[in-house]
C-alpha cells in the first residue's frame, strides 16, 4: 500500500518565547514493512542539526528556535510504501539487546493487578511465546476499553487498568507492563495509522501508538491492543522506547521564560495512487 | 584498642619498631609541643574555612557549610608499595573502560557467558541511549576512583570502583597544600612525590577526548548541579585550578550541531563537558523530562559527535556493586592479564546460596546496597545491635538482589591525632586515575580516616576525616 | 565570561549597595524620631521610612504597630523582608559564593566576614545594639567590601559588571531616598520651605553622609534647591544621580572597549547621562521633583534591563 502522511503540530505561546529546543524523531526508518518514497520534516524559523541514529535504529535531529516567536509549526509530509508483515519487524537495523527492554518505567511498572492480568492471560494462552504475546494483547484490549478523555498524558498502565478505560497510549503501556511481568521484552512504538471505518475511533487521536514484544526466533513483533490486531500495511512506524515519553516523536522545551503553551495536532494518513508520486 | 577485638595492620609500627617510612614523622610528632599542635590544628581549620572548602551531607540538614575534619598526621606509602598500587589501578581502569566499550557495542563478554546478561542490560545504570555510539578514543570513564583498603604489609583489596564522577580529589590537593604551608620542613626531610599536577593532567585528559567535529584547541567546561550540591566546592575549585568555566545546565544550550555556553560576548561553542551531574539529569529531552539541571538536546549533540561528555552517559554500569564481582573476570577477558589488585570476597544476595549464608552470618558481615552510596544503605554486622540486624535481614529478604555482603575486613590503621597524642585509626584510600589518550595517575590520593575509636566507617557523613597521603619518591 | 558569572557579580554589588541604603534609611528614621514635632510631641517618620524601603504592607501585616524596636528588627534582621540588611548581605554573599573563583580572596573575605559578623549580631541581646551601631556597622562592612574589590580585583569585564551593579543601584537608591523626603515625609506641599522642611533635608543629608560636604560645595543659605542640586546634579558628590550615571557610563564604556564593540546598553546609559548633564535644578522643580524622580528611576531601570539583555542572557538581544 502507498500511504501519504501529513502531520502538522502547531505550538502557540501566550507571551513570545526567546528560545525553544526540540528533539524530533519524525523520520521512519526503512524496514521490510515500510519503504520511504518521499519524506520531509520542517519547522518554522528554526535551525536543524545533530542528526544521528540511535541504538534502536531511530533517526533524531535537534531543532532550535531563537525567538521571540509566538507560534511554531512542525510539518511532516511524506509517502511511504508499506507491506504487511503480520506485525513482524524485519530488516530493521538496531543494536540494543532485547533484554534491555525487560526494565519497566514509571509508566509501565506492573502493579499487582497487571501481574494478575498477565498470569491469567498466560493460563489461557497456547504453547509458545507468540501465543502468549497474543493472549496478553487480547487481555489488555478486553480490560481497557477505548474511551478518549478518560486518561491523561501521564496516566500509568496501572492507573489505566484500574480505570478500565483509555486510549492507544494506555493500551500500549499496559501491554508492555504485562509483557515485562511475563518476562518478555516489550517496548512502546509511536507512528501513524491510516484510519478506516471500523477503527476510526483510534484515529481521533493525534498520532498512533502500539507495542512491540520480543519473540525469540521471530524478533520484535508489533501488537496494537487499541485496534485488537498486529500492525499491517496501514501502519507507519516512527520509533520506539520504554514508554510514551521515551518514544515520543517530538520532545521539546522552552528555555528562559515560562508561558502558557497551546498545542494543536493534525494528522492525515491516506492511501495514495501510484501515479501521484 | 579496637572494639572489634580483631587485630589489624598498623602502618607505622612493626611491633614496637617504627617503620622506616614513618621515622621522620614519628620524631616530628614527638618533638611537637601540645600548644603548637593545637595552634596548627586551628590554623589548618582556618585555612580550610578560608578557601571555602566545606562539605554538605545529603539529607542531613544542619550547617551546609561544615568542614570535614582534617587530621594533620600524614599517611605514608613507600615507593615500592605505590608501584604495585599504581600498576593495579591502571590495569583496573583499562579493564573497566574496555568493559563499557564492549557492553555498549557487541557485548562479547556477555556472548562469551563470562557475565550474566541481565546484570548488565537490566541494570539501572545501563543506558539504552548509549548503545551503538563509540565515544572519542573509546573512553567512557575518564576519571576512575578506586577505593582501596589495606589489611597487611602486602595485602590490598579493592572495595569498589567509581566510574561516574568520583568526588574528593579537591581534598587530596588541598590537604597537601595545607601541609606544605604549615610544615614545610617535613617536605625537606622527606622526598614526597607531588600531586599538584592533577588539575593540569585532568585538563589534558579531557582535551584529549574532544569530539570528532572539534578542530583546534577544545573548550572544556565543568557542569555542576549548582551551589546546593554537596560537592559544589570541589567543582568550583577544580574549574579554577584547570582554568575552565564552571557552568550550570542553564548556562548551556543546543543549537544546530553544537552545544554553546552563554557568555557576556554571546554564545561560545563548548567541546568537552566534564559533568558532575548524574545521567538521569543531563538531558531532559532524553532522560528525566523534569530535570532542571541538564541541557535539553545534549545527548543528540553528543551522539552526533558535536560534544564530548565525561564520564560518558552509561559509564555507571561498570561500577555497580553487582558488576564489581566480575571486574577480575574483565581483566582476564579484555587484557589477558591476571588481576594485580584483589577484590574483597563478596556474596551476592541475588544468589540463593549466598543469600542464605549472608542471613546466617549477618553479625560478622558488611552488607551493602547495590545502588546505594555514601554508607547510608549499609550494615556493619559486628557493630550493629540485634534489632538493627533483624531490620536489615528483613530488607534483604524483601529484595535480595539489592544487596551484597563482604567479610568485615581488619582495615589497616595509621597514627592519627587524638586528645591524648596519637592513636591508630582505620583508613581507606581513593586514588584518582585519569583515562584519555593515555592513562595517568598522580602518586597519592585521598585517605579517609574513621576518627572514632574502633570505627570502620570512613564516610565523611559518619564521623570520617581526611589526611594528606604521601608517596615517597624513589 | 559566563553570563551567569557576570550576573552574579552584578547582583552581588547591587545587594551590597541596597544593604547600605536600608541602613541609611534606618538612620533617617531614628534621627527624625529624636526631633520635636509641631504638635508638641516627637515626630514619627517611621511610616515614611517603611514606605521608602518598599516594605510597609509587609511590616503592618507582620508587626502591626510602628514601634521603633519592631522597625529595627524588620529593617535590620528580618529574613522575610527582602530589603533588610541581613537579607541583602546574605543575598550579596550568596551571589559571591556561587562565583567565588571570580573574586579575590580579599573581596570574598570582606563579604564573608561581614556575613558571619551579622549572624553573630543576630544572636546578641538586642538592647546592647543601638541603631547607630547597626547602621554604622553596615556602612563600614560595605566600605570594606567595595574597598577590597577596588584594591584587589583585576580590571577585567567582571570588575566592570560589579561597577555597573553598584552605580545602577546607587542611582536608584538616591532617587528613592530623595523621593521619600519630598513625597512621603512632607505632610503637604505647604510645608515646603518651612522649618520642618529644613530639618528633614538636614536629616536626609546626614543619612547620605553629606551634611558637611554640602556646606563646602555651596555658599549662602542652604535652600531646598541647593540640596536637590547637590543630590541630583553635583558631579563631586559620589552619591548624586549624575555621579552614579556617569559611573554606569564609564563601566559600560570599559566593557565595550574590552569586547571591542558597544551595544544598546551603552546607548541607553549615554542618553540618560546626556539628559542629566544638560539639566538645571530649576528644570527639575518645574517638572516636579516627584515626577522627575519617577521618570529617572524608570530610565535607570531601563539601562539595567539593557545590560541584562545585551550581556547577562548569553544571546545578545
Amino acid at each position: 500500500m502507498r500511504l501519504s502522511v501529513r502531520h502538522n503540530t502547531r505550538y502557540t505561546f501566550e507571551t513570545p518565547v526567546r528560545q525553544l529546543i526540540q528533539v524530533q524523531r519524525l523520520w521512519p526508518s526503512e524496514t521490510a514493512s515500510q519503504q520511504i518514497v518521499s519524506w520531509t520534516v520542517s519547522t518554522t524559523d528554526s535551525v536543524y542539526g545533530a542528526g544521528h541514529r540511535d541504538g534502536a535504529g531511530d533517526w533524531f535531529e535537534t531543532v532550535s528556535v531563537r525567538g521571540p516567536v509566538s507560534q511554531v509549526d512542525v510539518l511532516v509530509e511524506g509517502i511511504v510504501s508499506t507491506t504487511d508483515t503480520s506485525g513482524v519487524l524485519r530488516n530493521h537495523r538496531e543494536k540494543i539487546r532485547p533484554s534491555s527492554y525487560l526494565r519497566s518505567s514509571h509508566r509501565t511498572d506492573p502493579d499487582a493487578s497487571l501481574k494478575v492480568l498477565a498470569a491469567d492471560a498466560a493460563k489461557a494462552a497456547g504453547e509458545g511465546t507468540l501465543s502468549l504475546a497474543h493472549a496478553l494483547c487480547e487481555a489488555v484490549a478486553d480490560a481497557i476499553s477505548y474511551v478518549p478523555g478518560e486518561t491523561l498524558a501521564h496516566t500509568t498502565a496501572a492507573e489505566a487498568l484500574a480505570g478500565g478505560a483509555g486510549v492507544c497510549q494506555d493500551h500500549a503501556h499496559a501491554l508492555i507492563a504485562v509483557a515485562i511481568a511475563s518476562d518478555l521484552p516489550a517496548r512502546y512504538v509511536s507512528g501513524y495509522l491510516m484510519a478506516t471505518e471500523e477503527d476510526a475511533v483510534a484515529m481521533s487521536e493525534a498520532g498512533h501508538a502500539w507495542a512491540e514484544i520480543f519473540v525469540e526466533g521471530l524478533g520484535w513483533v508489533g501488537f496494537d491492543p487499541a485496534n485488537g490486531c498486529c500492525p499491517d500495511d496501514r501502519y507507519v512506524r516512527l520509533g520506539s522506547g520504554f514508554d510514551s515519553v521515551d518514544a515520543a516523536p517530538i520532545r521539546g522545551l522552552v528555555l528562559g521564560n515560562n508561558t502558557d503553551e497551546e498545542m494543536t495536532v493534525e494528522v492525515v494518513v491516506q492511501e495514495t495512487e501510484q501515479s501521484q508520486q | 584498642m579496637s572494639q572489634t577485638g580483631q587485630s589489624f595492620f598498623n602502618e607505622m609500627l612493626n611491633g614496637s619498631d617504627v617503620r622506616a617510612a614513618y621515622r621522620s614523622l614519628e620524631r616530628w610528632h614527638r618533638d611537637m609541643p601540645d600548644e603548637l599542635r593545637s595552634l596548627k590544628q586551628h590554623e589548618a581549620e582556618q585555612l580550610f574555612r578560608r578557601v571555602g572548602i566545606t562539605f554538605a551531607v545529603y539529607g542531613e540538614g544542619g550547617d551546609p557549610e561544615r568542614l570535614i575534619p582534617f587530621d594533620m598526621f600524614p599517611r605514608v606509602f613507600t615507593h615500592e608499595e605505590w608501584r604495585k598500587l599504581d600498576r593495579g589501578i591502571r590495569q583496573r581502569a583499562a579493564a573497566l573502560n574496555a568493559f563499557l566499550a564492549d557492553v555498549y557495542d557487541r557485548g562479547e563478554i556477555i556472548r562469551a557467558g563470562r557475565i550474566p546478561e541481565h546484570l548488565v542490560t537490566n541494570n539501572e545504570a545501563y543506558e539504552k541511549a548509549a548503545v551503538g555510539f563509540r565515544p572519542p578514543k573509546g573512553v567512557y570513564s575518564h576519571i576512575v576512583g578506586v577505593d582501596l583498603v589495606r589489611t597487611g604489609p602486602d595485602q590490598f583489596y579493592v572495595l569498589e570502583d567509581n566510574c561516574r564522577t568520583p568526588s574528593g580529589v579537591s581534598y587530596m590537593l588541598q590537604n597537601r597544600e595545607i601541609m606544605m604551608r604549615m610544615f614545610p620542613q617535613l617536605f625537606l626531610e622527606n622526598r614526597i612525590a607531588p600531586v599538584d599536577g592533577y588539575p593540569r593532567l585532568l585538563r589534558k585528559t579531557l582535551a584529549s577526548v574532544a569530539p570528532q567535529k572539534c578542530d583546534g584547541e577544545p573548550t572544556v567546561v565543568i557542569l555542576t548541579p549548582g551551589q546546593f550540591n554537596s560537592a559544589y566546592y570541589e567543582h568550583s575549585f577544580l574549574a579554577d585550578l584547570m582554568g575552565v568555566e564552571l557552568v550550570e545546565g542553564k548556562d548551556l544550550f543546543v543549537e544546530g550541531d553544537f552545544c554553546y555556553m552563554r557568555t557576556t560576548e554571546g554564545p561560545r561553542k563548548v567541546d568537552v563537558i566534564y559533568r558532575r551531574v548524574d545521567d538521569a539529569f543531563i538531558d531532559p529531552l532524553c532522560f528525566r523530562p523534569d530535570s532542571m539541571l541538564g541541557v535539553p538536546g545534549l545527548m543528540s549533540v553528543y551522539r552526533s559527535g558535536g560534544v564530548s561528555i565525561c564520564s560518558a552517559p552509561g559509564a555507571g554500569v561498570a561500577d555497580d556493586k553487582a558488576i564489581y564481582v566480575y571486574v577480575p573476570e574483565m581483566i582476564r577477558f579484555y587484557l589477558g592479564e591476571a588481576p594485580i589488585l584483589e577484590n574483597v570476597p563478596t556474596w551476592q544476595c541475588a544468589n540463593p546460596d549466598d543469600c542464605k549464608y549472608v542471613l546466617e552470618n549477618l553479625h560478622e558481615l558488611v552488607v551493602k546496597e547495590v545502588h546505594g552510596s555514601g554508607g547510608y544503605g549499609m550494615l556493619v554486622g559486628p557493630k550493629a545491635d540485634k534489632s538493627s540486624i533483624e531490620a536489615f535481614a528483613a530488607k534483604i529478604r524483601a529484595k535480595p538482589q539489592n544487596y551484597i555482603a563482604q567479610p568485615t575486613l581488619a582495615l589497616s590503621a595509621t597514627p592519627t591525632f587524638v586528645d591524648e597524642g596519637i592513636a591508630p585509626r582505620h583508613v581507606d584510600l581513593r586514588p584518582y586515575c585519569l583515562v584519555g589518550d593515555s592513562i595517568e595517575l598522580v602518586p597519592g590520593g585521598l585517605t579517609r580516616v574513621a576518627l572514632n575509636e574502633g570505627s570502620l566507617v570512613v564516610n565523611s557523613s559518619q564521623g570520617g576525616g581526611v589526611k594528606d597521603t604521601w608517596v615517597l619518591a624513589e | 565570561m559566563l553570563s551567569r558569572t557576570a550576573d552574579h557579580l552584578f547582583w552581588m554589588m547591587r545587594y551590597l549597595e541596597r544593604a547600605e541604603t536600608t541602613a541609611r534609611l534606618l538612620e533617617v528614621g531614628a534621627r527624625s524620631a529624636l526631633m520635636p514635632d509641631v504638635s508638641g510631641g516627637y515626630r514619627n517618620d517611621w511610616e515614611a521610612v517603611l514606605q521608602a524601603s518598599g516594605g510597609y504592607e509587609d511590616f503592618l501585616s507582620k508587626y502591626g504597630e510602628t514601634k521603633q524596636r519592631n522597625i529595627e528588627t524588620f529593617l535590620f534582621f528580618d529574613e522575610s523582608n527582602p530589603s533588610s540588611v541581613l537579607s541583602c548581605i546574605a543575598a550579596a554573599r550568596e551571589n559571591a559564593r556561587v562565583v567565588r573563583t571570580a573574586l579575590t580572596s580579599a573581596a570574598w573575605d570582606a563579604l564573608n566576614t561581614a556575613y558571619q559578623e551579622l549572624r553573630g549580631m543576630q544572636r546578641m541581646e538586642r538592647s546592647t545594639l543601638s541603631i547607630s551601631d547597626l547602621s554604622e556597622w553596615t556602612m563600614r562592612a560595605c566600605f570594606l567590601v567595595r574597598g577590597a574589590v577596588s584594591a584587589t580585583q583585576l580590571r577585567n569585564d567582571g570588575y566592570n559588571f560589579m561597577g555597573v551593579g553598584t552605580s545602577i543601584e546607587r542611582a536608584d537608591n538616591t532617587a528613592r531616598l530623595l523621593d521619600v523626603k519630598y513625597f512621603v515625609l512632607l505632610p503637604s506641599l505647604s510645608y515646603v520651605g518651612s522649618g520642618l522642611d529644613q530639618s528633614q533635608w538636614i536629616t536626609l543629608l546626614q543619612a547620605m553622609s553629606a551634611d558637611r560636604s554640602v556646606n563646602w560645595s555651596y555658599t549662602g543659605e542652604l535652600t531646598s534647591s541647593k540640596i536637590a542640586d547637590f543630590l541630583i546634579l553635583n558631579r563631586q558628590f559620589p552619591r548624586s544621580l549624575l555621579s552614579a550615571v556617569q559611573w554606569t557610563n564609564d563601566h559600560l564604556d570599559e566593557i565595550a572597549r574590552i569586547y571591542g564593540h558597544a551595544t544598546q546598553a551603552q546607548a541607553a546609559a549615554r542618553s540618560l547621562l546626556g539628559e542629566l548633564a544638560e539639566l538645571r535644578v530649576d528644570d527639575i522643580f518645574d517638572e516636579g521633583l516627584h515626577e522627575f524622580l519617577n521618570r529617572f528611576m524608570y530610565r535607570n531601570g531601563e539601562v539595567a534591563q539593557r545590560v541584562q539583555d545585551c550581556y547577562l542572557r548569553g544571546i545578545p538581544a
